[in-house]
């Protein structure tokens, strides 16, 4: 749309005005860009504005063969890069329909959930702080650096891991690594207890996310959302119970949802208790890791799945991701495309701001959890 | 033309000592406010502060205002110059006819007005045509929002502000700050009259713009509100100011409530400072645990919740005056 880019304001309506959050804003956590129409402080309309951070990624895997691409994998979402990178590794396994040893597959579990925790946690130290409260995200980055701590000791990298293969994990997992985990787990739990002393109870806190930014289950509908946002509306929805992928089957864990309609502090007690529902699976995982091989016995020298479409989706700390590939049975995908949450996510601020407040707008983008890179991919 | 000894009646080497001696206080307790409330957030996320420079970091602050008096001035090319240049000037200046109100001891003041109060109510009030300046003259919208912002904000909370002032002149019958301090002798006026503290407290903290009422200057929503275009001295001013009322707000609630210098064994400025810089640690800790309230929020708080409250304090009050 030519219009969205266009700079000059109307000037033909001298009470209202338009404002851009962004590209270089500190509470639209990257580079994304909302154009905003307001009246005084209250919004007509929002539109977000998206590219600045497009780093090509869908079509970086039509040029390279499927290897190639998977450290751009974890770099599509850098705060839960665990998840996707492994999303993308069971998606070619998928293709290539390789069976991955169980000791393979209760590490990936156990890094994964992990990894959804640390993205939590970065997600409420956010969120507070776009709402000015400074301490939490302190809190929450402490605990989520120890994640990264136990992460970096088996991966080698903090952020952007690159630690799943076709077929399995490049590295097994010691005994540190699994004591480790148990302990973090333990302190977490009195951890969480102060999180909701200090964030959840918090009338402040309250007052600006109860009944703002209502996502609604006829939105929901239209737009495809997925994650915490669908789940905050009452729809018990999560990949990892409908469509079980790499033996979360196995494990017994709940689907949270929020009871009071889909409402920023919906968002907040969903994503709590997703910390809680990850830490039980991390417990069962740790409790019943078998040993064994890390590597399937044979995984062919040339990644070459057969012509065909594959899909393969997994619940990431965002949402619904899914993983479209078309092979046409060579080194290199013909089309890889990747369906990301962040990226619906967003795309329903033009129908959930107008209305709101200036403020609200802040709670909204934060409660919603985007990452740039994830949308503009 | 008059000649400048005449000016001030001919006390100008008394004015020139106040003078220095307030500006004096400004820039030291400036620079011990910000290295506090640097380690008292420091302490309450976990972390050390300030450690390298100075024992304790101490010296932390002079450096960073070392480096702020170093910056260049820049004067962005679509602001209003005269607004621009004059805003960080107005936001200061009422703040040092403040300090000159405050008794900070026994007998410890520049000069006992009678009208003391009613002063230091209009002085305070001033600083927000600064403000405004800057917000305006700065031709940002975020700037402009921020003083919008904060010029409601400043002008609702005078009202819960005055009201909670009132029952204390009532039984003291005096607007004389000094007065009202040696009053308090045998008790402070916190115990009879807990419900004004309390909402002088809270309107005050929103008074200094400071958190849960930072809203003009809400870094996630206006990026940094009407000081968005300042850098270098020019927002340093702001920032002094901002800790220069902090000391005023709980200066005048020390006076108001706290009994002022009165206090057992210790000197009375030892209390008086005490009691100040203890009720800036509270509005430290508010800062660093709350979240910002949203605008609309604000205004309710300050309208239908602290107005009405403090109505009806100022009338039983005034009953119990009567009857007793």
């Amino acid at each position: 749309m030519a219009d969205t880019i266009e700079l000059v304001p109307d000037a033909s309506d001298p009470e209202t005005y338009f404002l851009n959050m962004g590209p270089q804003h500190p509470s639209t956590h990257g580079v994304l860009r909302i154009r905003l129409h307001l009246e005084g402080e209250r919004i007509l309309s929002a539109d977000p504005i998206i590219g600045y951070g497009h780093r090509a990624h869908e079509k970086m895997a039509e040029n390279r063969d499927y290897l190639q691409f998977l450290p751009n994998s974890s770099r599509i979402d850098y705060l839960s890069g665990m998840i996707y990178n492994l999303a993308y590794c069971q998606a070619i396994e998928h293709a290539l329909e390789l069976e991955v040893p169980e000791r393979a597959q209760i590490i990936r579990i156990i890094c994964g959930e992990l990894n959804r925790i640390s993205s939590h946690l970065l997600w409420l130290g956010t969120f507070v702080l776009d709402l000015g409260g400074f301490t939490p995200f302190l809190y929450a980055f402490d605990d989520r650096e120890k994640i990264l701590d136990i992460l970096d000791s088996i991966t080698g990298s903090r952020l952007t891991y690159c630690y799943g293969r076709f077929g399995g994990v490049t590295m097994d997992v010691d005994d540190v690594f699994l004591r480790r985990t148990a302990d973090f787990c333990d302190y977490f739990k009195t951890r969480l207890n102060e999180y909701h002393e200090l964030v959840t109870d918090n009338v402040i806190y309250q007052h600006r996310t109860r009944n703002v930014g209502v996502i609604s289950t006829e939105l929901i509908q239209d737009y495809a959302l997925s994650g915490p946002v669908l789940r905050a509306a009452g729809v018990a929805q999560d990949v990892r119970k409908d469509e079980p992928y790499g033996g979360y089957e196995r494990f017994d864990f709940d689907v949270p949802v929020g009871d009071r309609g889909g409402d920023c502090f919906d968002r907040h007690t969903v994503r709590m208790e997703e910390m809680v529902q990850s830490m039980r699976i991390i417990e069962q995982a740790l409790a019943c890791i078998p040993d064994g091989p890390i590597m399937a016995p044979k995984v062919p020298k040339r990644i070459r799945p057969r012509a065909g479409d594959y899909y393969f989706a997994v619940e990431s700390a965002r949402g619904h991701f899914g993983i479209f590939i078309t092979s046409d049975g060579s080194d290199v995908p013909v089309r890889n495309k990747l369906r990301t949450p962040s990226f619906v996510n967003v795309s329903t601020m033009p129908v959930v701001l107008p209305g709101t407040m200036l403020a609200d707008t802040v709670a909204v983008l934060g409660s919603i959890d985007i990452v740039v890179p994830e949308i503009d991919r | 033309m008059m000649d400048f000894p005449q000016i001030f009646g001919g006390h100008w080497p008394a004015v020139l000592a106040a003078t220095v001696a307030i500006m004096g206080f400004i820039t030291v307790n400036a620079l011990a406010l910000i290295w506090l409330e640097r380690k008292v957030s420091a302490r309450i996320q976990r972390r050390y502060g300030p450690t390298e420079v100075g024992p304790f970091g101490l010296l932390q602050t002079l450096m960073d205002v070392v480096k702020l008096v170093g910056k260049e001035l820049i004067t962005p090319d679509h602001v209003h110059k005269t607004l621009y240049l004059i805003a960080p000037v107005l936001v200061f200046a009422p703040l040092m006819a403040l300090l000159s109100l405050i008794p900070i001891d026994e007998g410890w003041l520049f000069h006992d007005y009678d009208i003391a109060l009613v002063l230091l109510l209009a002085f305070s009030s001033l600083n927000i045509i600064g403000i405004f300046a800057a917000g305006w003259g700065s031709n940002n919208k975020y700037a402009l929002l921020g003083a919008v912002r904060a010029v409601a904000q400043n002008i609702s909370y005078e009202i819960p502000l005055l009201l909670a002032v009132i029952p204390i002149v009532i039984m003291t019958r005096s607007l004389s700050l000094y007065e009202i301090a040696s009053a308090q002798a045998s008790y402070p006026f916190i115990l009879v009259q807990p419900l004004a503290a309390i909402i002088y407290f809270i309107a005050g903290t929103a008074e200094t713009n400071r958190a849960p009422f930072d809203i003009p200057e809400a870094e996630s929503e206006l990026v940094a509100g009407f000081h968005t275009e300042y850098s270098g001295m020019r927002f340093g001013v702001f920032f002094l100011a901002e800790f220069t009322h902090m000391v005023i707000i709980c200066s005048v609630a020390t006076i108001l409530f706290l009994g002022g210098w009165n206090g057992p064994v210790l000197p009375g400025w030892l209390w008086f400072f005490l009691k100040v810089y203890s009720l800036i640690l509270v509005m430290m800790w508010f800062r660093w645990t709350f979240p910002r309230l949203r605008f609309d929020q604000l205004m309710s708080l300050a309208w239908m919740i602290l107005v009405p409250l403090a109505l009806v304090n100022l009338l039983a009050t005034t009953v119990l005056i009567k009857l007793l």
